[in-house]
């Protein structure tokens, strides 16, 4: 079990070494676009090994070798593959294969095409370290690892021009790396914290001796840790306030979208919260955990309602990227922790597919991301229209696809637990859900061909390609249909959650109400936007100047209130700084630099060759010395 | 009375004439010139000082300046004949080449 374990967290690796080492500075190499999807592939093979293996036997534990050992601290390298850690392993690994084929297709005419494959096997390995680690360091550096990788593939297109805000929110691929590492930074230093924390009061940072002494700390103390590393998974899952850099992060290439900001990297904010769940369901901690449901409540909302009028292809998904971790943060902090990993597998599969069909359309558009310019492209791009339907139909949870399970027990969880705010806001933000979706499904598909007038030529994207993403879609189909195998599953280290008599004779009513605020959010997009002829599109003048729809486009204006207060006030400071240190610290360097220049300088003229006054500064000196003998004798 | 200072005193203007001229002299002949005296003023000292104490050793040590500075002399005039030949000229200002 042991190698695969070892096979499973280092094929991606070697792949990223693979690519790096080998083919870093040569053009795009097909060798790399083959070993390396099939080394994950591997590592995919590995993790649903291990995933029976675990079913059968529990939890695998190993220790690779002694890491950090100075005085008391002694931090090894180990990895507990578990029931939670190989769900998300299987889970990143197989949406990290289909990305990789993909990506093959989609990075086709790039000349960074071994590069890019390097990066994204390295953030796989990141992910794999971050999952599988059986320690908070280990966490860490998957933690830091994966936030490394995403800078370098937000940014991959770094060459690309800064533009202005208006044309384009992000300004520019370094511009939204940078902004997503930095909020990241910000966030990890709360985790760091929380970290810090841990292991002054436990004296350990491994799982089993952590979750063991939690419940003999002061409550304080676990009050403080529970915020501190939820302040961390707020930063990589992008929860209010530090979300801005998710959307931003659309500059990226499109693989790295479905794999990074959809399927994997945000998710680890919710695995952190799962992981540590033993922490989290301590009474003490109840207020942490209800502000969690709380806040993922809101964030579900707040990110479907900017969803609803964006008019980018994959800001959109972006958005519901948003929503749908909220919905994970609601389940965990009221205590589902089962029902949250469950939304989270089946919404990296759906998730993926929907940003992979709009890496498709994007393909087809020569990069065009405006729904408006889009529409009618079902003729020319059936199989990526039947895709992003499927995938669509599964984010806005009609049965019987995956989302409907996931996000119904979600739902029904909120109702169980009493919090009725919560629970018809998550009914709420469903049909939001379905109707932004299909919004964006109908104006890319549906209804006129506008993308004629603009002058585009769309075709569908390699066959090899559409066949890769048909693991994704027909998960996206049938994952809820094990909940009850993972529900059995997953118990065995995670916290039962079973819902009450009362929710349970409730059950029927509630997801009828739920599937209708979704159908009608269906019915209602498609009335409005896949019609053909005069209606087909109108943009509606009064209400873009409404001052809702203004609100909405602009993000509740809150990056404009990050540049504002935070941003340029910081600029300024920073510039007022760097005056006082050019005059201060660069001065005290300068100048002791510019006394030896100029005193060389001066004495140079000494060596001028010619033995006369070689002599005479000699014969000057001896007297100086001479002298100097004197006084010192006269002096005694 | 012809006593230990007046040698003292005539060795001590003697090095001092050599020494101005090392300072001063332009000419490399000139220098060698200054620094002979300079030696000799030395020796003049060494030999005085041992009669004076009666000690052989001053004498001794002032016949060894004279070997030392025979065969710098010997040295010393041979690179001035080469360097003479080469610039034409033994004048100090003419022959430095190096720009400080």
């Amino acid at each position: 079990m042991e190698t695969l374990v070892y096979i499973a967290l280092f094929a991606p690796f070697v792949g990223s070494l693979f690519a790096g080492l080998f083919f870093a500075r040569s053009p795009k190499n097909i060798i790399v676009g083959i070993v390396n999807p099939a080394l994950i592939f591997i590592s995919f093979l590995a993790s649903v090994a291990l995933a029976f293996h675990v079913a059968e036997y529990g939890e695998v534990h190993i220790k690779m070798m002694d890491w950090i050992s100075v005085g008391n601290l002694n931090i090894p390298f180990g990895f507990l593959v578990d029931e939670v850690s190989v769900t998300m392993m299987v889970v990143v690994t197989l949406v990290s294969t289909v990305v990789h084929i993909y990506s093959n297709g989609y990075m086709d005419h790039d000349k960074s095409f071994n590069r890019f494959f390097s990066y994204l096997s390295a953030f796989v390995f990141s992910m794999m370290i971050l999952v599988m680690s059986d320690n908070f360091a280990g966490l860490f550096i998957g933690w830091e690892g994966v936030g490394v990788c995403s800078w370098l593939l937000i940014g991959f297109w770094y060459h690309k021009k800064d533009v202005t805000p208006d044309i384009n929110p992000a300004i520019s691929p370094s511009y939204a790396a940078n902004e997503a590492f930095i909020m990241n930074r910000i966030a990890d230093l709360g985790m760091l914290v929380g970290l810090f924390l841990i292991y002054w009061n436990v004296g350990s940072l491994q799982y089993d001796v952590v979750f063991e002494k939690l419940p003999h700390l002061a409550d304080g103390l676990l009050v403080s840790i529970a915020i501190a590393l939820f302040i961390g998974a707020m930063g990589k899952s992008a929860q209010f306030p530090l979300h801005t850099w998710l959307t931003d992060a659309m500059e990226g290439p499109t693989p790295v979208s479905a794999l990074i900001h959809a399927a994997t990297m945000v998710t680890a904010g919710v695995f952190l919260v799962i992981r540590a769940n033993p922490l989290y369901s301590l009474d003490a901690v109840a207020g942490v955990s209800y502000f969690i449901a709380a806040l993922g409540t809101f964030v579900a909302f707040y990110a479907a309602s900017m969803a609803l009028v964006n008019r980018d292809l994959k800001r959109i998904i972006a958005y519901s990227t948003l929503s749908q971790l909220g919905y994970m943060f609601a389940a965990a902090g009221l205590g589902a922790y089962w029902i949250a990993l469950f939304h989270l597998a089946a919404h990296a599969f759906f998730k993926a597919l929907l940003f992979l069909g709009a890496g498709n359309v994007m393909h087809a558009m020569d990069d065009e991301l405006d729904l408006f310019k889009m529409g009618g492209l079902k003729k020319v791009m059936r199989g990526t229209y039947i895709y992003m339907g499927v995938a669509s139909l599964a984010l806005a949870g009609i049965p019987p696809l995956a989302g409907y399970f996931s996000k119904d027990a979600i739902i029904e969880t909120a109702f169980n637990e009493g919090t009725y705010i919560l629970w018809f806001s998550l009914v709420f933000t469903a049909g939001l859900t379905a109707f932004y979706s299909f919004r964006q499904v109908f104006l890319t598909f549906e209804g006129e061909e506008r993308y004629k007038k603009y002058g585009f030529h769309p075709h569908e994207m390699y066959k090899y390609v559409l066949v890769a993403m048909s693991p994704l879609a027909i998960l996206a189909v049938v994952a809820g249909w094990f909940q009850e195998t993972f529900h059995e599953f997953i118990i065995a280290v995670l916290p039962d959650y079973e819902m009450s008599h009362h929710t349970h004779h409730n059950a029927w009513w509630l997801g009828l109400l739920v599937l209708a605020f979704a159908v009608s959010g269906i019915v209602i997009a498609y009335k409005k936007y896949a019609q053909k002829g005069e209606n087909a599109f109108k943009q509606d003048a009064e209400v873009e100047n409404g001052f809702l729809y203004k609100l909405l486009m602009n993000q509740y204006y809150v990056p404009y209130f990050y540049v504002e207060f935070i941003v340029k006030p910081y600029t300024v400071i920073s510039e007022k700084f760097w005056a006082i240190d050019k005059a201060v610290v660069d001065g005290t360097v300068d100048m002791i630099a510019k006394v030896l220049y100029r005193t060389g300088d001066k004495t140079r003229t000494m060596q001028n060759g010619n033995l006369s006054s070689y002599l005479n500064w000699m014969g000057a000196g001896a007297l100086l010395l001479i002298l100097a003998a004197a006084v010192s004798a006269v002096m005694g | 009375m012809i006593g230990i200072s007046h040698y003292l005193i005539l060795s001590g203007i003697l090095f001092s004439i050599g020494f101005m001229g090392v300072l001063r002299r332009k000419n490399l002949l000139m220098l060698f010139f200054a620094t002979e005296v300079m030696l000799n003023a030395v020796n003049i000292a060494f030999a005085a000082i041992g009669n004076y104490y009666g000690d052989l050793s001053g004498q001794m040590f002032a016949f060894f300046v004279i070997a030392v500075a025979a065969s710098e002399v010997a040295v010393g005039l041979g690179l001035l004949i080469v360097l003479y030949k080469k610039y034409g000229s033994l004048d100090l200002d003419v022959i430095a080449t190096m720009k400080g």
